[in-house]
């Protein structure tokens, strides 16, 4: 048994300790707001914070998650979260919105380092989540307007 | 007795549904002539050959049904839009529930073609104008008043002298024994509130916080999951595996065959089955599995592709011809040719394509993300031998269509499982599965020829189409001009005079598929390029030279103007720059660009990009939108990545970090213009906006560095 925290809540699941975290919350901890799409780190459907940072749960063994602090998009509450997911609202970003819960996590842990984010801040930490409907120049403007939010 | 009628109807509508306390319910008869007319459920009697699109309950609970799957359209706002304008109810007060290719919901349930709001504008609006009319004449009767008096306002009707209003649910009964408006009267677009606004889309909150659910985020009671080996070899047969170690792998619970239909291409996999989707992985990779490569292991495309090119010499079916091009041509004072060329690519939805399904007894439950669950209903009763009312299908989100979706292979695997193995089965590709199995979007090969007058006008055009077909069926004809292949050569509004547009077809063994935009995605690239290669040779602007040949009106000569205009197009570019356009009619609507490009070491940037599309009308401008961005980016990766090659019958590609998609960092911002000036002809808004992104971008390339692309994909940063 494995012991994981996420959002808070203390689990146990009965995993490999190879297996990735994505699956231990996906399909044991039933928390399906955090998305399969390439199972090697490619795409970013699949990011979750680990102790405030951005990881590919894809490729992230459970084992190495366990007793850390573990954070999915149904998690997001505090004030940052709060104001990407207002933003993302306030512009429609999602068109399919499969890969959006990533785009919501790596947009998150960007405005937590740098509040005030550039282009070339945003090109550097979004790039690693794919968006196949093509949603950039959305993510782009909502992430400056989450930045707005917080400031005020 | 026809009240008897009327409450079995009703009745069975409610089973139908599972919505219980029905009282108005409205649909469109679907007649064959194509019009569709409002009618009363209730009232229907026998014939319930109805399109429930409207319910409202006694509780006042308002359910509007979308036959047409979200897949990141916006169709889960576009479609239910147009009944709430006329029905005076805001959205957020609305259910809004996907069908499931019940018969009773008609037969145009899927999302393809960019077809939804264009082919519902008005059936739809006047199913939303009849269900208003008869509360309001419910409310009269109730008050005894002239319906005159009366208007609906938030789901209200309201009695204007008196001020006293009645909800809809608690007309809803009376409401049904109104008798159905012959003509509703629909409301003066002026007065619209939603309709022709940027309205925000109720599936954006649940896409935000996660608890939007999509085909791979259903789980049911007992399931187990499904990873399935097919032979990386397309078109292998299976002759043995060996499943010892695989069953040895904790968790696994099953291997079993299954296959993969996909219209005449069918071929057999291995499917582990085990309590977690982990352990199916580990199990998958633990079978062995013998294939008869059935002599396809030698396929490449690069010798497919020089087949194509041998190919273009055969004289091809004639798809369409104007005046009289061999003649012209060969007496013309100015010619050229030129011979262009492009990929073979896939849809790569994030979403994997995944399916739960549950068969027991002699039921059975599909839950899925899909473009298509009429088809699933026709196809698989059929295929399995089901009564329609023992199918269920649940549509869920799409995780991204593109075209793929409008294909039900993935559901024909998790289907034979669950009946084999008598559990639930939830069935996941891998991203490796998706990018290796295809059905992908086939290459075409253009050999075009134009002709100029000594006055460099256009006098005689050609656009000879090689290529496989997307004709899935074993009838196909091989010899006659395929429309699907050729789509929109002979539809471009430019007044040619002399014209012969043909088609070769060549075969290729591979799965294939529709993909958005379809085959104009490719032909849009050769078309309009060659166009600009004209302008060149005629030595005027490409802008200039195309608007020369559309004398008469026309919605593409308004785009082009628009995209003049709007791209200040006449405006000296710095020096290293280059601008160019393009556009494309075809089933789908119309779509242009004008992109603005500078030179940057070997390569270019693309520096402006500036989108023109035509709708007539605009539902939602916000989605319009998001749409044209969206198929920019999609349009950008088809020309610059790498697309799909073969390699001894295998994909070289396996996954997004050698078969990669554009990401932010390499997106420019689109500048998005609508156009919606009436008209009689409502366009669409999917797949428009694609087909003329990459020969705008070739184009601008030429006018930069003066390098002519004739092949996609190209390396963007070595053009020169």
């Amino acid at each position: 048994m494995i012991k994981l925290t996420i959002n808070n809540q203390p689990y146990e699941v009965d995993a490999s300790p190879e297996m990735p975290l994505l699956w231990a919350i996906r399909d044991m901890v039933g928390l399906t707001g955090t998305k399969f799409g390439c199972g090697m780190a490619q795409c970013g459907a699949c990011t979750v914070h680990v102790d405030g940072n951005p990881v590919r749960s894809c490729s992230f063994p459970v084992s190495a998650a366990a007793g850390k602090k573990i954070t999915t998009i149904e998690g997001l509450s505090e004030r940052i979260g709060e104001a990407v997911k207002k933003a993302w609202i306030e512009l429609q970003v999602p068109q399919c919105g499969y890969c959006q819960s990533g785009q919501i996590m790596s947009a998150t842990a960007l405005l937590k380092n740098k509040p005030k984010p550039t282009d070339a801040d945003i090109d550097a930490a979004m790039q690693g989540n794919l968006c196949r409907c093509g949603t950039y120049q959305r993510i782009r403007s909502a992430i400056h307007r989450a930045s707005e939010m917080i400031q005020s | 007795m026809a009240n008897q009628l009327t409450n079995i109807d009703r009745r069975n509508f409610l089973r139908l549904t599972g919505i219980t306390g029905a009282g108005l319910v409205l649909g469109l008869s679907a007649h064959a002539d194509g019009v569709a007319t409002v009618e009363n459920l209730a009232a229907a009697g026998e014939s319930f050959e109805l399109t429930p699109y409207v319910l409202i309950e006694k509780s006042g609970q308002i359910t509007i049904f979308n036959t047409k799957p979200e897949i990141g359209q916006g169709t889960f706002q576009s479609i239910p839009a147009l009944i709430a304008e006329e029905l005076e109810v805001s959205l957020d007060k609305v259910t809004i529930q996907h069908t499931g290719g019940e018969k009773k919901f008609g037969g145009a349930q899927f999302s393809g073609g960019s077809a939804s709001v264009r082919t519902s504008y008005t059936s739809l609006r006047k199913v939303g104008a009849s269900a208003r009319e008869m509360l309001i004449t419910a409310a009269a009767t109730h008050w005894n008043v002239p319906v005159s008096e009366c208007y609906a306002s938030d789901a209200k009707v309201f009695h204007r002298p008196s001020g006293k209003s009645l909800g809809y649910g608690e007309l809803a009964e009376a409401a049904a024994r109104v008798e159905v408006p012959k003509e509703p009267r629909l409301k003066d677009p002026k007065d619209f509130t939603i309709l022709g606004k940027p309205s925000p889309r109720p599936d954006v909150p649940l896409k935000v916080n996660g608890t939007a659910q999509f085909g791979i985020d259903v789980a049911v009671p007992d399931m187990v999951y499904a990873s399935i080996e097919r032979c990386p070899v397309l078109g292998s047969k299976l002759v043995s595996y060996d499943d010892s170690a695989a069953k040895k792998v904790k968790g696994v619970v099953a291997v079993e065959k299954c296959e993969r239909i996909h219209g005449v291409y069918r071929s057999e996999g291995v499917a582990v089955i085990a309590e977690t989707y982990w352990a199916a992985l580990q199990g998958r990779k633990a079978l062995k599995v013998t294939w008869d490569y059935q002599g396809n292991d030698k396929f490449n495309t690069k010798t497919y592709e020089q087949s194509l090119r041998d190919a273009s010499k055969q004289e091809g079916a004639v798809e369409h011809s104007q005046g009289d091009f061999d003649k012209t041509f060969a007496e013309a004072p100015v010619k050229l040719e030129a011979f262009y060329e492009t990929p073979i690519v896939s849809h790569s939805p994030i979403e994997p394509m995944n399916c739960v399904a549950s068969w027991k007894d002699d039921s059975l439950e599909i839950w899925t993300s899909t473009q298509v669950p009429g088809r699933i209903m026709d196809d698989f009763t059929k295929t399995y031998g089901i009564a329609p009312e023992k199918l269920k299908i649940h549509v869920m989100f799409n995780g991204g269509g593109f075209g793929r979706r409008l294909y039900p292979d993935y559901v024909h695997e998790a289907v034979q499982l669950t009946r084999k193995i008598g559990r639930p089965v939830k069935s996941i590709w891998t991203r490796e599965d998706d990018t290796r199995m295809g059905p992908f979007r086939p290459m075409t090969f253009s050999a075009m020829k134009g002709a100029l007058s000594a006055d460099g006008k256009a006098i005689a055009f050609q656009h000879k189409v090689i290529s496989p077909t997307l004709d899935m069926r074993k009838d196909y004809d091989k010899t006659k001009a395929d429309g699907t292949m050729t789509e929109g050569i002979s539809e471009q509004k430019y007044e040619i005079a002399n014209m012969k547009n043909l088609y070769v077809h060549h075969y290729l063994h591979l799965p294939l598929a529709a993909w958005r935009a379809v085959t104009s995605t490719t032909l849009a690239f050769s078309h309009e390029c060659f166009i600009d290669e004209m302008a060149v040779k005629a030595k005027k602007d490409p802008m200039a030279f195309r608007l020369g040949m559309l004398t008469k009106e026309s919605d593409t000569k308004n785009l082009l103007n628009k995209l003049k205009e709007v791209s200040h197009w006449d405006k000296p570019l710095p020096a290293g720059w280059g601008r160019g356009v393009a556009q494309y009619e075809f089933f789908a609507g119309l779509g242009g660009f004008v992109v603005e490009v500078s030179k940057k070491g070997t390569g270019i940037k693309i520096e402006k990009v500036y989108a023109a599309i035509d709708l007539g009308t605009v539902v939602n401008p916000d989605t319009v939108e998001a749409q044209v961005q969206g198929a920019a980016v999609m349009a950008l990766t088809a020309a610059v990545k790498s697309g799909i090659t073969f390699e001894n019958g295998q994909t070289v590609q396996s996954n997004y970090h050698n078969n990669q998609l554009i990401r932010i960092n390499e997106m420019p911002k689109v500048e998005v213009h609508i156009l919606a000036n009436g008209g009689p002809r409502i366009k669409g808004v999917g797949e428009p906006g694609l087909p003329p992104f990459a020969p705008a971008l070739c184009n601008a390339i030429y006018a930069a560095t003066g390098k002519r692309i004739r092949r996609l994909p190209f390396d963007i940063n070595k053009i020169v």
